[in-house]
């Protein structure tokens, strides 16, 4: 029975990350963007800190943490004042409609159910699902990457991507490094939040458009 | 605990960097940035005399040391070229002394991060470090500021970030393989472990988990059709960042590569990692072959150049067996040394004419002839004349292709000749046209870019046998 629990807790919250991941791939303002990826981030540190308690790992609470204070406030809080001090466009610009890309979403989703739970047979129920959950988490947020325009969203899709690998790395039981590579994640992403800003890519291009970027090109003249 | 040599190629970057962020001044900025890089190389050629003992997280072996010693040495001869590249920089104001020390402090740390990623045992930690080396390269790449050079850094951010995160969802799945096996905690994790226990891996995730590992890494390669940051962040950069770029970070990622596919050659029931690499390979070749033709930027030129070369190396490795790996190694330190001693000469040769641009840079041979005549050569290395080390390099990867697969083989000759057709029609003009421009003597550093030169030269003729054992050594651990 408790067994029972921990499974339909965690796969719950899997699941829910990947529902978030699907709401984000529909949004067409940027702050509502920034409100489903905090969302996002607020079921990742659910999933983490359960995996913790379910684990008997303290050490994930760390992760669980960073999940909940970076990600879910201080990077969604931040970027909001990115864009209204860089004055960026807040509707977002799709590449692709977005019918096309909830289909596309379904897809990538049954994909990754069926690689992940065909090659994962000998390992754990909870692994299992959670690796194929996450992986699903993972495709998204590519998807999100390809099919949007502004560098804002971009980077949105990019963070969402990154909580799949979280998600992966703290479902593999025991597995060592956890806490730094969330950490080393934290980095990247900070690194990147504060590029758009530093690098006053407002300031330069009249977007923070990548296809406008691209005007720019080396050779391109 | 006394400090070992393993220790000390890590230490030493990695305290030059602080120091190096906290010095106002370029000029001693520069110089410590070349004594830091120089130690360095000499405390890694001592691992030849004294191996240090290796545990959880580093980890010292044949194959690695060969990749520590050329990554040392063209760190330092780029630091070199640096210190003379950077004083230029700053005369004309294209840098200020503040992101001087910026680029000093990063230089130290990318050689650190790169480091690190050679020497760990751990594949966490080497995921780690490849992450912290892509990072301190992308703020290098933006360091100028302008239009292309933030959207080169940017597009490099992105891609790199991509390719990262695939490697570690890759990473993640090898230890979910090793787990059943060898247990949860720390040791499922460390690559010497692995190796040794991997025939015992669910072979299905393996499969998976390299198909991930190989997109990932495969894009810090600059594998085709994953490329398309190498040519902007390499073009747009300062160039000895593009020199290190081309000449190390490709080969560092393709070492983690490798490493991975030595754990799927222990495994019984995977699929061969070998033909997926041989595919990718020769499209890159092919791919950046023909793109050399249209190219108007003498920088982003050469950097599909690399693209070919790193898609040489990919196929080398790819086809396996003592030959072709011996092969692959030759040629991968054939190229880092050209490749950045081109980049040594190219640098120059923009900052004389004050262009990067094929067009207006004319009669290089007229207007300077040792920067010209040095650029010349090093073209005639990378397009594979003989005699010098990459056509040996290369004629070793065909020959031993063609005993084995004659239509690859006739694919990759077919590839390298349209590279060699393309370099040389673009390079024609910029040497032998009609002298054009500024001919204002430089005060540039030849030492690095003919010390390279002479080391491909003296490759082609002559190999050292210990050389040949330590190569042939390494391609058996290879497989």
């Amino acid at each position: 029975m408790q067994h029972g629990l921990e499974f339909d807790v965690a796969h719950l919250l899997a699941g829910s990350l990947v529902l978030a991941s699907f709401m984000m791939l529909y949004q067409d303002r940027l702050y509502a963007l920034l409100n489903v990826y905090a969302l996002h981030a607020v079921v990742l540190a659910l999933s983490v800190a359960w995996q913790a308690f379910v684990q008997d790992a303290p050490h994930l609470y760390v992760t669980a943490l960073i999940a909940l204070v970076f990600k879910a406030i201080i990077i969604p809080v931040s970027l909001h004042r990115i864009i209204v001090r860089l004055g960026i466009h807040r509707e977002i610009e799709t590449a692709v409609g977005v019918g096309l890309t909830m289909m596309a979403g379904i897809g990538l989703v049954a994909l990754s159910m069926v690689v992940m739970l065909r090659v994962t047979p000998g390992a754990d129920a909870l692994a299992r699902e959670d690796l194929a959950f996450a992986l699903s988490v993972v495709l998204l947020g590519l998807l999100i990457m390809v099919t949007r325009r502004n560098a804002v969203s971009q980077v949105v899709g990019f963070m969402s991507l990154e909580n799949g690998l979280v998600l992966a790395a703290t479902g593999a039981k025991g597995m060592p490094l956890v806490v730094e590579i969330s950490v080393a994640f934290s980095v990247l992403i900070a690194f990147i939040v504060i590029g758009i800003f530093l690098f006053r890519i407002r300031e330069r291009f009249d977007s923070v458009d990548v296809q406008a970027l691209d005007r720019f090109r080396g050779e391109r003249r | 605990m006394t400090v070992d040599a393993l220790a000390a190629i890590l230490l030493i970057p990695a305290v030059a960097a602080a120091i190096l962020a906290l010095m106002p001044d370029y000029r001693i900025t520069a110089l410590l940035n070349v004594v830091a890089a120089l130690l360095t190389f000499v405390t890694a050629l001592s691992l030849f005399v004294v191996e240090p003992v290796s545990g959880q997280y580093l980890l010292v072996d044949d194959l690695n040391k060969v990749f520590v010693v050329l990554t040392t040495f063209v760190g330092f001869t780029t630091s070199v070229f640096s210190a003379s590249y950077i004083g230029h920089e700053i005369e004309t104001g294209r840098l200020t002394p503040a992101f001087v020390r910026f680029y000093h402090a990063m230089y130290q740390t990318l050689m650190f991060a790169m480091n690190v990623a050679l020497v760990a045992n751990n594949i966490g930690l080497m995921w780690v470090a490849v992450e912290v080396a892509t990072l301190t390269t992308v703020l290098m790449v933006g360091i100028y500021r302008t239009h292309e050079a933030l959207e080169a850094a940017w597009k490099y951010f992105i891609l790199g970030s991509v390719g990262i995160a695939l490697a570690l969802f890759g990473t993640i799945l090898v230890y979910m393989a090793a787990r059943p096996v060898i247990g949860e905690g720390l040791d499922a994790m460390v690559w010497s472990v692995l190796v040794t226990r991997a025939s015992e891996f669910d072979p299905a995730l393996l499969n998976v988990a390299f198909v991930f590992l190989l997109l990932g890494y495969g894009t810090k390669v600059g594998l085709a059709p994953l490329h398309a940051w190498l040519p902007d962040a390499h073009a747009e950069g300062p160039t000895p960042i593009s020199a290190v770029l081309s000449g190390l970070l490709l080969n560092v990622a393709l070492y983690a590569l490798l490493r991975f596919k030595m754990i799927l050659a222990v495994s019984v029931g995977t699929i061969a990692p070998g033909p997926l690499m041989v595919v990718m390979g020769l499209i890159s070749v092919i791919f950046a072959s023909l793109m050399l033709y249209r190219r108007r930027d003498i920088k982003r030129m050469f950097a599909y150049s690399s693209i070919e070369h790193m898609g040489i190396i990919v196929f080398a490795f790819g086809m396996g067996g003592p030959l072709a790996n011996f092969a692959g190694l030759l040629h991968m330190s054939m190229h880092s040394l050209t490749k950045s001693a081109i980049f040594f000469a190219v640098g120059h040769i923009a900052q004389v004419k004050g262009t990067q641009k094929i067009g207006e840079i004319s009669g290089l041979t007229v207007t300077n002839p040792l920067l010209g005549w040095g650029l010349m050569l090093g073209v005639v290395a990378i397009v594979g004349l003989p005699p010098l080390g990459i056509f040996m390099s290369e004629f070793l990867v065909v020959s031993s292709t063609f005993a084995r697969a004659p239509w690859l083989a006739v694919i990759l000759v077919l590839g390298i000749l349209i590279a060699l057709g393309g370099l040389l029609m673009r390079i024609n003009g910029v040497m032998f046209g009609a002298p054009e421009g500024a001919s204002k003597p430089t005060e540039a550093s030849y030492m690095p870019m003919f010390t390279h030169l002479a080391l491909v030269l003296m490759a082609g003729v002559y190999l050292p046998s210990a050389l040949v054992a330590g190569f042939q050594n390494v391609a058996r651990l290879l497989g």
